[in-house]
């Protein structure tokens, strides 16, 4: 049942081939047999998921529900789910239990009929891309676990790619969606800034973050990213505007279709093996009609130096709230005030979260906000006016999701700079707020490559439909991980 | 050197919570005065996901606000975050606008003690959220958080530094609060901490251009206050200067008790607030449209009503400032005035001196006056159609403010009628004349001074209901040798 897609399983769970306590009870089982060696999962809620698909298998058998009721899912612990540990893989939050379901939940679970397996690993407040600094232990890369499975979103991707989730929720800040998917062989979507709703889901760095869905091929991701998008009056940077059918339009050829390759994404740094999978796609989708052209997005250097003041700034603030005060971790040795405050945030945080309020604190610091907060504004301004021009010659713009394929645990927990330059190709499409995806496009040493792909503002149909036609010509996105298949 | 020598330079900040129903950036009630954070939702208490959502109502306050001062009405503004700790800022930032506020460049006009106007320079007035409670007696060994006030609307008015005495200071604040209150944005309680002023005051010898160094006093929340506050600070900063010493900026507490403000922490132990743009909020638009839909719902403003009140009703500049100074009150009046048939002035007098007196006697507002403005108007009606003297019309004013009913109730039952009838009144000069032989000889030999005597007696013998006017004429006649 785990290999099957998720219009396979839609279409069998309508045909009653077999119910969905069936199929959430079949996931349930290789979440205990097989994520003990991958730590996908922070919290398993296996009543919560039967009771869910019970009720999915009743509305069902009344001739409702839509295409995604009764198929499973996981959700990253970063949307606040009630009555389950939100935990956003931090100490701080450990026992804490949201009163509230975010609107993603709310759209997937209540409204789609998506019974939720559990909560998934990640980086701690999503800050990392390795999935090592989680306060429940690092996740394995189902190809190789010795292997980072990338990060932020890593449980989501390893849950998924072992096939102990049909589908999974992830969120992308500088490519939490994209990086680790690349390294898991999937298909994971970061929509346009505004498309899903931030309500519900923990903030990091709120003008880049962005919920999406990593899945096992563009059409698994269209019909879970449909069903996540759409205007909520309850977030104030979320778009008011109809939400395209993604679905629909993936069938459509891509003879024509114009494609950028930015120079910068393929200079120094990039490995040769992963640049060898790009070539490869790049020559698969030209017999399927599109026209390549040499592009430059002269400012891409400065995305990762922008990205990294703009990102600790915010975070530095979002995090403020937590101060043991009304919920969270509170230190049980404080004496005072200031002593509340301080053990509750040192004990509660991990030393990567601490690093970036530290980071942020001092560059919104009087004196140093011109200098680097507003300077990197500036220049966030610029990175989006790069694209604006590229899109004024091009449809979509694709280029590698990472430098290379999965590094070893523990590799570059010590250098985080090293660390922080994984997410140089995923970045810029953050500070633009463009919509952009990464599939798979080959191996290197038995390790997945992916591909990225962007696109203009709210052309997500777009994307996922070059996507689609690229996967029906390849068989890469297939390949499952030895031992999980 | 006297003060006399030195002038003294007061700037204003005050917070002016907005009555919206709900909450700046939530659903939460704002309601004074409930269970501790029973109004505090998911938004309020800050819970980790949850989002701000601009409050309409809030903008629409803050743009009237704008309009009644003669401000510009930014088309642009942006609401920033202000970072501190404290146990009761739920999010440890307050939002707030900051570089790019909604209302900008405003003016209120204020009036002196000799009668002439100064124009106080409005700096800004910007949207802000209130912060939450700390409670420090109620748990021994610990502090209480009551999150209830937190997420409240305030607008917070800054004023120009133009301010140049505590008199001054109060009566901007008395004309900036009537203003609030008459624009129906703010309920101006200072008691629950509605309307509250932080205080900037500094002084500079008498001819320098330069400011002196200047102190905020935080949140003093009455009138007698703000000028006890400022009239302490002047003196303790110039004995400060005169005796060679320097004045700190810094920012001080009014302690009510003492009238002293003391130091509660310098410039230098001053927070970083790290500002910086909300990115959860969109700058907020205000078009020219949105300005000219919010000028269409402006009530008249005190300063138009009380000239409108001369004018129109003929009334004395002191009875017009009186009788605006609230806008239920001017309501009031002109309710009576319009349905009473009676003599504005008349109208006026009644409400000045006799309303007034008595709510101020019974400790009561306007809005709870036992008399309403139909029963006021019912008896300045029997007063004009001569149903009742203006004598009379004192003891029925009396008996409904006791409870007794409306005017034509406690008329009738009491049998106050006026007696008009002229052969009633003369039987009871002929009464009285027969019955004081000596005073009508004497009064007949020129005494004229007993004219009021007989005016007494026959006015007794009515039970004070004759027509003043009829038994004068009447009394003078028989009177006559």
């Amino acid at each position: 049942m785990h290999t099957l897609s998720i219009k396979q399983l839609g279409e069998a769970l309508r045909a009653r081939k077999f119910s969905s306590r069936e199929l959430t009870q079949h996931y349930l089982k290789r979440i205990e047999t097989l994520d003990p060696q991958l730590n996908s999962y922070i919290t398993v809620t296996a009543d919560q998921a039967l009771a869910a698909a019970d009720a999915a298998d009743a509305r069902l058998a009344r001739g409702e529900g839509g295409p995604l009721t009764g198929i499973p899912l996981g959700q990253k612990d970063i949307f606040c789910t009630t009555g389950v540990r939100t935990s956003c893989a931090s100490r701080m939050l450990d026992r804490f239990i949201s009163p509230y379901d975010a609107t993603i939940v709310k759209k997937l679970q209540a409204e789609a009929g998506m019974p939720m397996l559990g909560k998934l690993n990640m980086d701690e407040f999503a800050m990392g891309s390795s999935n090592e600094t989680s306060w429940y232990g690092p996740v394995k890369n189902p190809w190789d676990v010795t292997r980072v499975p990338g990060g932020s979103s890593g449980g989501s991707v390893a849950a998924v790619a072992a096939g102990l989730a049909p589908v999974a929720t992830a969120t992308d800040t500088g490519g939490s969606i994209r990086q680790p998917a690349a390294l898991t062989n999937l298909t994971g979507i970061k929509p346009t800034y505004g498309r899903v709703s931030r309500y519900g889901m923990i903030a990091f760095a709120s003008s880049l973050d962005q919920a999406g869905v990593v899945a096992r091929s563009a059409e698994d991701a269209a019909q879970v990213l449909q069903a996540m998008s759409g205007f909520d009056p309850l977030d104030s940077t979320s778009m008011d505007r109809p939400v395209d059918d993604l679905v629909a339009p993936l069938g459509r050829s891509i003879q024509g279709l114009r494609v950028g390759l930015p120079r910068e994404y393929f200079a120094d740094g990039l490995d040769a093996g992963v640049r060898a999978c790009i070539d490869g796609a790049i020559g698969e989708l030209k017999k399927l009609g599109a026209t390549f052209t040499e592009l430059s997005l002269p400012n891409s250097p400065l995305s990762v130096p922008t990205y990294y003041v703009v990102a600790p700034a915010e975070a530095s603030s979002n995090l403020a709230r937590f101060d043991g005060v009304r919920y969270g971790h509170r230190s049980a040795q404080a004496k005072n005030l200031e002593e509340l405050y301080e053990k509750s945030r040192g004990e509660g945080f991990g030393p990567e979260v601490q690093r970036r309020i530290m980071i942020g604190t001092y560059v919104l610091s009087h004196g140093y906000y011109d200098a680097y907060y507003l300077q990197a504004q500036k220049v966030r301004r610029l990175i989006y006016d790069d694209f604006r021009r590229a899109f004024e010659q091009v449809d979509v713009i694709l280029g590698p999701t990472a430098t290379d394929v999965a590094f070893k645990l523990g590799a570059k927990t010590d250098d985080p700079v090293s660390m922080y330059l994984n997410d140089i190709y995923t970045i810029a499409a953050n500070l633009a707020g463009i919509p952009a995806m990464s599939l798979p496009c080959g191996f290197k040493d038995g390790l997945p490559v992916g591909m990225q792909l962007m696109g203009n503002f709210f052309d997500e149909a777009k994307l996922l439909n070059v996507a689609h036609q690229y996967q029906q010509v390849t068989g890469w996105h297939t390949q499952s991980p030895k031992g999980f298949e | 050197m006297s003060n006399a020598n030195w002038e003294v330079v007061i700037g204003l900040e005050v917070h002016c919570q907005l009555m919206t129903k709900t909450k700046i950036f939530s659903g939460a009630a704002t309601a004074y005065g409930a269970e501790p954070n029973t109004q505090a939702d998911t938004v309020t208490l800050g819970f980790p996901g949850v989002l701000p959502v601009l409050n309409h109502d809030a903008l629409q306050m803050a743009v009237k606000f704008g309009l009644a001062v003669d401000a510009q009405v930014a088309e642009r503004s942006v609401f920033a975050r202000k970072h501190y700790f404290y146990p009761d800022l739920p999010k440890g930032y307050q939002i707030s606008q900051y570089e790019l506020p909604i209302v900008a460049n405003g003016h209120l006009d204020i009036e002196l003690a000799d009668g002439s106007t100064k124009r106080i320079g409005i700096t800004r007035a910007h949207m802000e959220e209130d912060a939450g409670k700390s409670v420090h007696d109620a748990y021994a060994g610990q502090s209480g958080i009551d999150l209830n006030r937190a997420g409240t609307p305030l607008l917070e008015i800054v004023s120009e530094p133009d301010i140049r005495s505590s008199a001054e200071a109060v009566s901007y604040l008395k004309k900036l609060h009537q203003l609030v209150v008459y624009l129906g944005i703010c309920d101006g309680n200072m008691q629950e901490g509605s309307f509250r002023c932080d205080c900037n005051v500094s002084v500079r010898p008498r001819g320098q251009k330069e400011f002196g160094t200047r102190t905020e006093t935080k949140n003093v929340n009455s009138f007698r206050y703000v000028e006890k506050a400022i009239e302490y600070e002047i003196e303790r900063q110039i004995e400060v200067i005169e005796s060679g010493g320097k004045i700190v900026q810094e920012t001080r507490l009014f302690n009510p008790d003492t009238g002293e403000t003391r130091s509660m922490r310098s410039k230098e132990n001053a927070n970083d607030y790290r500002y910086f743009p909300d990115p959860d909020l969109l700058p907020v638009v205000v078009t020219a449209a949105d300005v000219a839909r919010v000028r269409s719902t402006m009530p008249e403003l005190p300063e138009a009503k009380r000239n409108r009140f001369v004018e129109q009703y003929g009334l004395p500049k002191y009875d017009a400032t009186v009788l605006t100074g609230e806008a239920a009150l001017a309501d009031y009046y002109e309710a009576v005035v319009s349905t009473s048939g009676g003599d504005p002035k008349t109208c006026a007098n009644w409400v000045i001196t006799d309303l007034l007196g008595a709510l101020n006697k019974l400790g009561k507002e306007i809005g709870d006056s036992p008399v309403t403005a139909p029963m006021l108007a019912g008896l300045v009606a029997r007063i004009a159609d001569k149903t009742i003297s203006g004598k009379i019309a004192k003891d029925v004013f009396e008996a409904m403010l006791a409870g007794e009913g409306d005017a034509d109730t406690i008329i009738k039952a009491k049998g106050l009628v006026q007696i008009t009838d002229e052969s009633a009144i003369i039987k009871a000069i002929e009464d009285v004349m027969a019955k004081n032989p000596g005073q009508l000889a004497e009064y007949r030999a020129g005494k004229d001074k007993l004219f009021g005597f007989f005016v007494g007696q026959a006015m007794k013998a009515t039970q004070g209901k004759a027509n003043p006017d009829a038994l004068n004429r009447l009394l003078k006649e028989k009177l006559a040798p």
